[in-house]
């Protein structure tokens, strides 16, 4: 790989062992890679944090947060004395909820290493977004523009919706970026790879949130790490029903990148989504792959009782809080079901002022930041059924807590949240 | 046992291993996908489900779903239970930091495809710095490869 003569510098250890190690790791990854350079970033996204079991024993043997950021940030075993942050970065979703440890099972330990962790993050400069939606609470990169982010919801978001360019970053490659201002020149910040690969008819209206999660997982699972081109969007999408249609694209699959034509910064028409190529594949979604998607994301929902309504995966917007507050209003939960909703701490702060807080928790809900289940791997104890409106989050959360889920429209959560039953069904 | 052959590549993480092969077509998912602490796969509709990879040599397409693939991974090398070599097809970002982080020989771009050649349970030896692979097969083969479900009954789900 070419190195610019500052990047030689930072490798030379001219800026002191932290960035050294840095450097060292992003010319140990590009090379892998196959990329040729470095780009120049000043948008990072990554996490830090060290609430994780794993992590908390780890910082606690090898003598605290330095010695995490040195290995799970810069795949460094040494600990070095990490300086601040070079470039502007967020912080993004962390493990728990300090405001809602007891009722997640969180002991007062790990709330103090999420606050250890917490003041660790600030003092090197990275902003404390603490969510799987920096572009829901302000970070919005722009067209163009070279990021360096991880979170595969949120990567297909601002790589798709807004036109900005990351590939999927992990923990450590963005730990190194934040250090540098550098992440390799390859994959999605080149042109020729930003291009479509298959063809996507929609032959069935996507309408709801449901619908784009299901279209999404039917997505992955046929492209894995391609780029769709979908035609055919009949109702105009928002921000919620994009960030769950490439949460599930991103979960069943391993999309980064995708187009609808007529929607998206760089797909004005078909042509310009394929960059004057063909596609390699034409596929259609119509009803029967949608009730495929349906299935899978059910795969492991048997029991109609359901103890816990999971939502906001991703985070919820305000205006997704605000649906459930409608939803929910003047109504009380099933005594035997909990309700969680995850979101950003800056727009619960609105939700709060706005009262939807108050709403959830009268009806006996409650709204929740920072983390969520299948991060913090936090759920009300003895859950054995939980409803999603996610399908990443019925993908991922009987895998990791080993619980059934259900999945189905936010009506449908709440609905079951009420019942304490499932009574929900593809519509 | 029947003929070893070679199959060549490019280096990703250099370095030397030998061991069993542990062949999936599935793409793996890190987080949500494996448990690091025992280097078992976990996904519920996965081929490997309840499979171990510790000090295996992993043959497989690629990565996919989260971007904490590499940290989960990485985790597994701190915890001992990470594949011992890499084999891929399919190079990402996510895929490309994963194996840096885990150490282990690692190569892809072959000249001919891995998952068509290998076996679970072959004899395989990488040297990514030469961007060479020994096979020895652990059956004789076939004069066309023919799909072999994995057999689950007789592997433990977690050696470690």
């Amino acid at each position: 790989m070419r190195l610019l003569d500052d990047e030689k510098a930072m490798l030379a250890g001219d800026q002191g062992p932290a960035v050294q190690k840095a450097m060292d790791l992003l010319v140990r990854y590009g090379e892998a890679l196959g990329a040729r350079y470095l780009v120049n970033t000043r948008n990072v996204a990554g996490t830090i944090g060290a609430t994780t079991p794993f992590l908390r024993h780890y910082a606690e043997r090898e003598g605290g947060m330095d010695a995490v950021f040195s290995e799970f940030n810069l795949d460094s075993a040494e600990v070095v004395k990490i300086p601040r942050v070079k470039v502007p970065s967020s912080h993004l979703q962390q493990g728990i909820d300090p405001h809602h440890a007891e009722r997640q099972g969180v002991s007062e330990d790990v709330v103090r290493i999420y606050e250890t962790g917490q003041a660790y993050s600030s003092s090197l400069g990275v902003q404390p977004l603490n969510t799987c939606t920096p572009y829901q609470v302000g970070n919005v990169p722009v067209k163009g523009e070279h990021c360096a982010w991880m979170e595969s919801s949120a990567v297909i978001y601002i790589n798709s919706v807004l036109g900005a360019r990351t590939n999927a970053e992990g923990r450590e490659s963005t730990g190194a970026a934040m250090l540098t201002g550098k992440i390799p020149h390859w994959g999605l910040h080149l042109d020729e790879n930003r291009r479509g690969s298959h063809l996507i008819h929609l032959q069935t209206d996507v309408t709801t949130t449901a619908d784009w999660g299901l279209l999404g997982y039917w997505v992955g699972e046929q492209v894995q790490d391609r780029i769709p081109v979908i035609e055919g969007v009949t109702h105009q999408p928002n921000l919620a029903r994009l960030k769950h249609f490439g949460a599930a694209a991103a979960s069943s699959g391993g999309v980064e990148m995708y187009h609808l034509v007529g929607v998206t910064p760089e797909a004005r028409t078909r042509e310009q989504a394929f960059g004057g190529s063909r596609p390699s594949t034409i596929l259609s979604f119509g009803e029967a792959e949608r009730r495929w998607a349906y299935e899978q994301v059910n795969v492991t929902a048997r029991d109609a009782q359901v103890d816990f309504v999971m939502l906001g995966c991703p985070h919820y917007s305000l205006e997704q809080i605000w649906e459930v507050c409608q939803l929910l209003e003047g109504q009380r939960l099933s005594p035997n079901t909990e309700l969680w909703l995850f979101t950003a701490a800056s727009i619960k702060h609105l939700a709060d002022v706005a009262g939807y807080t108050r709403i959830i928790e009268q009806a006996g809900g409650h709204v929740m930041t920072d983390t969520c289940s299948a991060i913090g791997r936090v759920i009300p104890k003895g859950t054995r059924v939980a409803a999603v409106d996610s399908a990443k989050q019925a993908h991922y959360l009987p895998a990791i807590m080993g619980i059934q889920a259900w999945f189905g429209t936010t009506a449908d959560c709440v609905e079951a949240a009420i019942e304490g039953r499932w009574q929900g069904g593809l519509q | 046992m029947s003929t070893p052959f070679t199959i060549k590549g490019r280096k990703v993480v250099g370095g030397c291993f030998e061991g069993e092969a542990l062949v999936t077509h599935e793409r793996i998912s890190g987080w949500g996908g494996i448990d690091p602490r025992s280097g078992t796969v976990i996904e519920t509709r996965h081929e490997l489900k309840g499979i171990s990879f510790a000090g295996k040599v992993l043959v497989f397409p690629g990565a996919k779903g989260s971007s904490g693939w590499s940290s989960q991974f990485h985790i597994a090398r701190l915890a001992g239970v990470a594949p011992g070599a890499m084999l891929f097809n399919e190079m990402t970002a996510k895929i490309g930091l994963g194996v840096v982080v885990v150490h282990a020989p690692a190569m892809t771009d072959f000249t001919e495809d891995p998952l068509g050649r290998i076996r679970t349970g072959d004899w395989v030896r990488v040297d990514a710095d030469a961007g060479i692979v020994e096979v020895t097969p652990q059956q004789p083969r076939p004069a066309q490869p023919i799909e072999q479900p994995l057999d689950r009954t007789t592997r433990p789900p977690d050696p470690s």
